[in-house]
């Protein structure tokens, strides 16, 4: 029981300290605040939101047991596409073609979801090694449709949602992030489907003996993560005002820090949507603070692997207490 | 309510049963007995759909029995509990014996959710029917916090309160320290004044004395004994499973 609690306070403690560290450390070195300063508050949420994103959809995978390594070009994939079909749209009023762009792309990023279930449920591929190849495909077909380019959006709408603040205070991306966040813990927590993930990451074989359709289960999990993909790519596309291929290439890593720094296990059935809002709040600070205490930002790469590999530590002596040290 | 009428069954040139017959009456123990490889598990996964048998007959509760799967076989109250297959450790104690047929309730008359204060209580009430304890701050805990004797209780609840009237159990305490063993054997003993057959197949020699009504003792595919347990002796158990 106490390991239950440790698991789920930790991710907390790892957002204080690192607020302190950076907070110290802006106070000493440049007599100035680094968490109370709303300019900040608003950069590190805005940072924070396409890894979170990302980090929603592959919570649902990871909490049954997966992986997921397609979504960052997944991501990117979306964003060109987005970008390319509503741009192509420039003739027509601008919220038709907003609305037809945002329609088709999350259709089409469904596919390389829809592959990586069939890939996994049906073909029994690791999900690491099917979600690595789509990896690779996602890539490739993200810059074969920009044409090796960044391709820019003209579309007045999207640039309005990509850069206003509602009572000038909120970042529609992080209005929508936080919507999408509540709708998924809503669905992880209270729902068949979510309790049906756990149950599959917990114990396959219960879950199957229970009726559970696994195979169609997991493919849909493979589709939200592509879902939420296609949603972190619209919205890098509303913020840019462009689409780029590589758009997500650095977030595969940070969403996933994201996931297991919020308290997911690696070996699948634990893991929830607020740990990972806290997670992506961890590496947005270590980010954006390395930044603000003018820090080299190639030391941010740096930074978040070693709290990977700290969380994934973690989980593991976690995991080794709760098996009686078996 | 079960009855098995010369079944044989190959596995290529390994003949696992041949020409076994036996049956049970509802609220009846059966220990099945045989050393390795006599055709123990072959029997029952027969019985849960697992396997077809290549001759002989089935009926279960008068009727004959054809299931092709083990969900068939569940579903006509025929449920078999596999030691650490049954429950998702991750999940609490509701849960799992809720598992896959969740109560729901209206969330804001917009959707449905599923209702944990229902499937607590009712968890509740059928281990109370029961008499297995789990103390009431564990009920909502992993049952990965359990004792091995805990969670196969809780096996066996979920079995019970799914209406299982053919409970079909393998080594059900093999991995279990003495005291847990003891606790299963009471619940076995319980089980039957509700009616509910069973049969389990154990290597333990004390089990079966304490727990079942009846031995049927397989060796090499054959039946080569059965009698009442109060008609028979560890001895001749033994000799039964060893020379046939
Ligand atoms: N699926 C199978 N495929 C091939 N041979 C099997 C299979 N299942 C059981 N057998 C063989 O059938 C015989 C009886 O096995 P089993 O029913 O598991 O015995 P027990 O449970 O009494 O130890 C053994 O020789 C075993 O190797
Ligand atoms: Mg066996």
């Amino acid at each position: 029981m106490k390991l239950d609690v440790i698991r789920s306070i930790w991710p907390w403690l790892f957002l204080l300290s690192m607020s302190v560290f950076f907070e110290v450390w802006a106070q000493l070195a440049y007599d100035t605040s680094f968490l109370f300063n709303l300019f900040n508050i608003q950069s590190i949420l805005t940072f924070a939101a396409a890894p979170l994103l990302l980090g929603i959809g592959v919570t649902f995978v990871i909490i049954a047991g997966g992986i997921d390594l397609s979504i960052g070009f997944a991501m990117g994939f979306a964003a060109v596409v987005f970008a390319t079909i509503t741009s192509s749209l420039g003739g027509q009023d601008p919220l038709v073609a907003l609305f037809i762009g945002v329609i088709a792309t999350m259709l089409i990023v469904m596919v390389p979801g829809m592959i990586n279930g069939w890939l996994i449920a049906g073909l029994h591929i690791p999900p690491f090694i099917g979600t690595l190849g789509m990896y690779g495909v996602a890539r490739g077909l993200g810059f074969i449709v920009a044409d090796g380019v960044t391709v820019p959006v003209n579309n007045p709408i999207l640039f309005q949602l990509g850069t206003i603040k509602i009572f000038g205070l909120i970042p529609i991306p992080v209005l929508i992030t936080a919507i999408v966040v509540l709708i998924a813990h809503f669905v992880l927590s209270q729902t068949r489907f979510g309790q049906y993930t756990y149950a599959i990451g917990g114990n396959r074989e219960a879950a199957l003996r229970a009726g559970i359709n696994v195979k169609r289960h997991t493919l849909l999990l493979y589709m939200i993560s592509a879902g939420f993909a296609g949603l972190a790519g619209l919205i890098y596309t509303a913020r840019f005002s462009a689409g780029a291929a590589q758009a997500g290439e650095p977030l595969l890593l940070d969403s996933i820090a994201a996931v297991f720094i919020g308290g997911a296990s690696f070996f699948g059935g634990s893991g929830r949507i607020f740990g990972t809002v806290i997670g992506a709040l961890v590496i947005a600070i270590i980010q954006f603070g390395l930044v603000f205490v003018d820090v080299e930002p190639f030391w941010q790469f740096l930074a978040v692997g070693i709290v990977i590999i700290v969380a994934v530590l973690v989980d593991q002596s976690r995991t080794r207490i709760s098996n009686g040290g078996k | 309510m079960l009855e098995v009428k010369g079944v044989s069954k190959h596995f290529g040139g390994v003949k696992a049963l041949n020409n076994v017959s036996m049956n049970l009456q509802a609220g009846e123990v059966l220990a099945l007995a045989g050393d390795n490889g006599a055709g123990k598990s072959t029997l029952i996964k027969i019985i849960s759909g697992v396997h077809a048998p290549d001759t002989g007959s089935l009926a279960y509760q008068d009727q004959p029995l054809h299931a092709n799967s083990p969900l068939q076989a569940r579903n006509l109250g025929i449920e078999t509990i596999y030691q650490d297959l049954a429950l998702a450790d991750n999940l609490d104690v509701g849960a799992n014996i809720f598992l896959g047929r969740e109560p729901m309730k209206s969330f804001l008359g917009m959707t449905q959710i599923i209702d944990r204060q229902r499937m607590l209580k009712e968890s509740r009430e059928v281990l109370h029917s029961l008499d297995i304890e789990i103390p009431e701050s564990s009920l909502e805990q992993p049952v990965r916090n359990l004792s091995g004797g805990q969670r196969q209780a809780i096996a066996i609840s979920r079995a019970i309160y799914w209406n299982a009237k053919l409970l079909i159990m393998d080594e059900p305490t093999a991995a279990l320290g003495v005291p847990e063993q003891r606790k299963v054997l009471e619940l076995i003993d319980k089980l039957r004044t509700q009616k509910i057959g069973i049969i389990f197949i154990s290597h333990n020699l004390n089990d079966i004395f304490a727990a079942s009504d009846r031995i049927l003792i397989l060796r090499q595919g054959r039946v080569v004994g059965e009698s009442k347990i109060s008609e028979t002796s560890r001895e001749k158990v033994v000799s039964q499973m060893v020379s046939g």
